[in-house]
């Protein structure tokens, strides 16, 4: 009887984008041809995109990865031996040694592209519940304590510590609390939460479930967006065969998909978005955690925020307080993405420069052309010069050079980019995805498209600059969220560090 | 799909004991009948106690939401950072020309309606579209075409 060969094809939405499908199809079949039995298990991405589709063959000694690999290439590399772990131009080894992910030091990825993400076994196999065990044991204080000794912060993009916020929700009066969970990921340059949720989804389950029982909350709520269709379907899977396994005893956690609104992606737009109004931007105070979903007491985390805490509890808090640096700590899954050469997931501790994962990790631009400027922390984050690259990659250190981390993202341009219209892209994106319901935002977006115009067709450039700038200010200070008041950092990063694009002959 | 309030009135049921139900019953029905006409409005609003007004309101404030029927596939191509990085701005310019309509616009033969989309966190392998169900990823306009054929069988 042949023996049974485990091949893994992921079926993360990149390597889906890439034609994964096909692979799998194209491995099954030739496969049967050959008489040979395949089992092909569609995991997540390890996060080297540039690789994807990446197929990796279970053998002896070890998985042995292969890709990027196309349909058409199927026959060649079975030919060759990939059922065995045989050499082929594109095998890569071991993919845990390739250096890419060597290098990394994950926690909240741990088991991003090794497991089946919708089989239970996998996940227990791999070390899956053993957080909420812990949390069982520890007791609603006791957790509470080490989420906040781990110094994990919101990292959705805010960087609130995430204890703190966990402890009034549990401080608050009331019986009926809830667990919200941001997924709805809109920034340009950042995947991580698409990833986990479609590579490893009951690690975020089981975060919600153990943030639940820290705080009192019984039901628990994810809010995805609805760009991410692949994301979705795992999520719907998992969530039935977590029911099935019990996870949901003590918190039930049910999935609502938004509905193409960036701005719901900001806590209380998402609340309001939840109860099924328009995702208009409440005023703070009151704080979510205070009056949040229905009124009622609400920790509202991000994906990964969440989906590290079974980690944090597994490895303890004071292994991940001891990465990063400064008030970073921990690490934070990087996203490398635009023009980049070695695009993907890199999960690091804080600390590394900005110029250390563009030109080492990222390998610079996809096009080999120079590069010339980079945005970190979605459309709303500051633009970098070159500069500027030896800026650590940590909240403080952006924060004190007018930029933000954000969520992580980082999105690279070449030379060829005209950074004027970056800026007038950032306040068209601010003015289409206004809620409306502050006027420094809702005008100032539309009046900021209008200045930048004028500007780029050298009309009283200098007056239109001033203008600008004093318009920023006004949006910075007087928007009730981060979409009027972050806008600025595009905007003005790119009037600061690239002038000349402002001052055209 | 023309508007069938029986129809129409078993989905909302469906969705109506959900704590805040307006966004599920919305994205099922538009699923359901490609579109939300006026009568969805008023059915809606009926149904879950809530005035003409709100609902008109939530319908009008997500872009996923459509008022007219669309075409027999949506191609969405993604306009943010990371694609504009990797020639994202010339492919929307490029599917513009080939299919000559602007963004959210139907081609004559109500085949294809254009859609532009920020984001499908396909930001690494830029630039990026969805056509029907169909991711593309590194996309230009031969892949998109070949998706759109596939999508048509």
């Amino acid at each position: 009887m042949p023996t049974l060969t485990r091949i893994y094809v992921p079926a993360d939405s990149a390597a889906l984008a890439l034609g994964a499908d096909d692979v799998a199809t194209a491995i099954a079949a030739e496969a049967k041809r050959l008489g040979a039995v395949v089992e092909i298990v569609r995991n997540g991405s390890r996060g080297m995109h540039w690789l994807e589709p990446l197929v990796e063959v279970q053998t002896a000694s070890g998985r042995i990865g292969y890709g990027p690999v196309a349909a058409a290439d199927v026959p060649g590399l079975i030919k060759a031996g990939l059922l065995e772990g045989g050499t082929h131009p594109l095998c890569i080894g071991d993919p845990a040694q390739h250096p890419f992910l060597a290098r990394q030091t994950r926690w909240t990825f741990v088991r991003c592209g090794i497991i089946d993400p919708v089989s239970w076994d996998d996940y227990t196999a791999h070390g899956g519940g053993q957080g909420l065990a812990r949390a069982r044991g520890l007791g609603a204080k006791a957790t509470l304590d080490a989420v906040t000794a781990s110094g994990l912060r919101g990292r959705g993009g805010a960087g609130f510590p995430a204890g703190i916020k966990w402890r009034t929700v549990h401080d608050a009066p009331g019986d009926v609390k809830y667990v919200v969970c941001n997924a709805d990921e809109g920034d340009s340059g950042t995947f991580a939460d698409r990833m986990v949720m479609e590579g490893d989804p009951f690690a975020l389950l089981e975060g919600m479930v153990i943030c639940g029982l820290a705080v009192g909350a019984r039901k628990g709520f994810i809010y995805i967006r609805s760009e991410y269709p692949r994301a979705i379907a795992v999520l719907e899977h998992a969530l039935v065969v977590a029911r099935a396994n019990g996870l949901f005893e003590d918190c039930a956690i049910e999935l609502r998909i938004g509905a193409g609104s960036y701005v719901c992606g900001e806590e209380t737009a998402l609340l309001e978005s939840l109860e099924g109004k328009r995702g208009q931007v409440r005023a703070k105070p009151p704080l979510p955690a205070h009056h949040g979903l229905f009124g009622k007491p609400t920790v509202v985390n991000n994906v990964l925020t969440l989906a590290t805490v079974p980690e944090i509890l597994v490895r303890g808090a004071e292994g991940y307080a001891a990465l990063g640096t400064g008030r970073s700590r921990g690490t934070l899954p990087f996203q490398l993405a635009g023009n980049i050469k070695h695009g993907g997931l890199f999960e690091a501790p804080f600390g590394l420069t900005l110029g250390d994962i563009i030109d080492d990790v990222g390998g610079g631009t996809a096009t080999g052309r120079p590069v010339r400027a980079v945005q970190v922390g979605g459309p709303l984050g500051a633009y970098f010069p070159r500069a500027l690259f030896d800026t650590p990659l940590d909240y403080e250190a952006f924060a004190a050079r007018d930029g933000l981390v954000g969520h992580g993202g980082v999105v690279v341009f070449d030379d060829t980019v005209d950074m004027a219209r970056q800026a007038r892209f950032a306040m068209e994106f601010c003015a289409a995805e206004s809620c409306g319901k502050c006027t420094p935002c809702r005008v100032g977006s539309v009046r900021g498209m209008e200045v930048i115009d004028k500007i780029l067709a050298g009309r009283d450039v200098d007056a239109n600059l001033a203008l600008l700038d004093d318009l920023c200010n006004t949006l910075r200070l007087g928007s009730l969220c981060a979409l009027g008041g972050f806008v600025p950092y595009p905007v003005l990063s790119a009037v600061r560090h690239f002038p000349q694009d402002f001052r055209r002959p | 799909m023309t508007w069938d309030t029986q129809r129409a009135a078993g989905i909302i049921e469906t969705y109506k004991h959900l704590d805040g139900p307006a966004l599920p019953v919305l994205r099922a029905l538009q699923l359901e009948f490609g579109h939300l006409p006026d009568e969805a409005v008023a059915q809606v609003a009926e149904a879950l106690n809530l005035s003409r007004a709100e609902v008109h309101g939530v319908v009008t404030f997500y872009h996923d939401f459509r008022r007219e029927p669309g075409g027999r596939t949506d191609l969405k191509i993604c306009r943010a950072e990371a694609c504009q990085a990797m020639g994202g701005d010339a492919l929307g310019d490029e599917a513009r020309k080939r299919l000559g309509v602007d963004w959210h616009g139907t081609t004559k033969d109500g085949e294809v309606t254009l859609e532009p989309m920020f984001c499908l966190g396909l930001c690494s392998v830029a630039p990026a579209a969805q056509v029907g169900d169909r991711l593309v990823a590194r996309a230009d306009w031969p892949k998109i075409e070949e998706a759109l054929r596939k999508c048509r069988r």
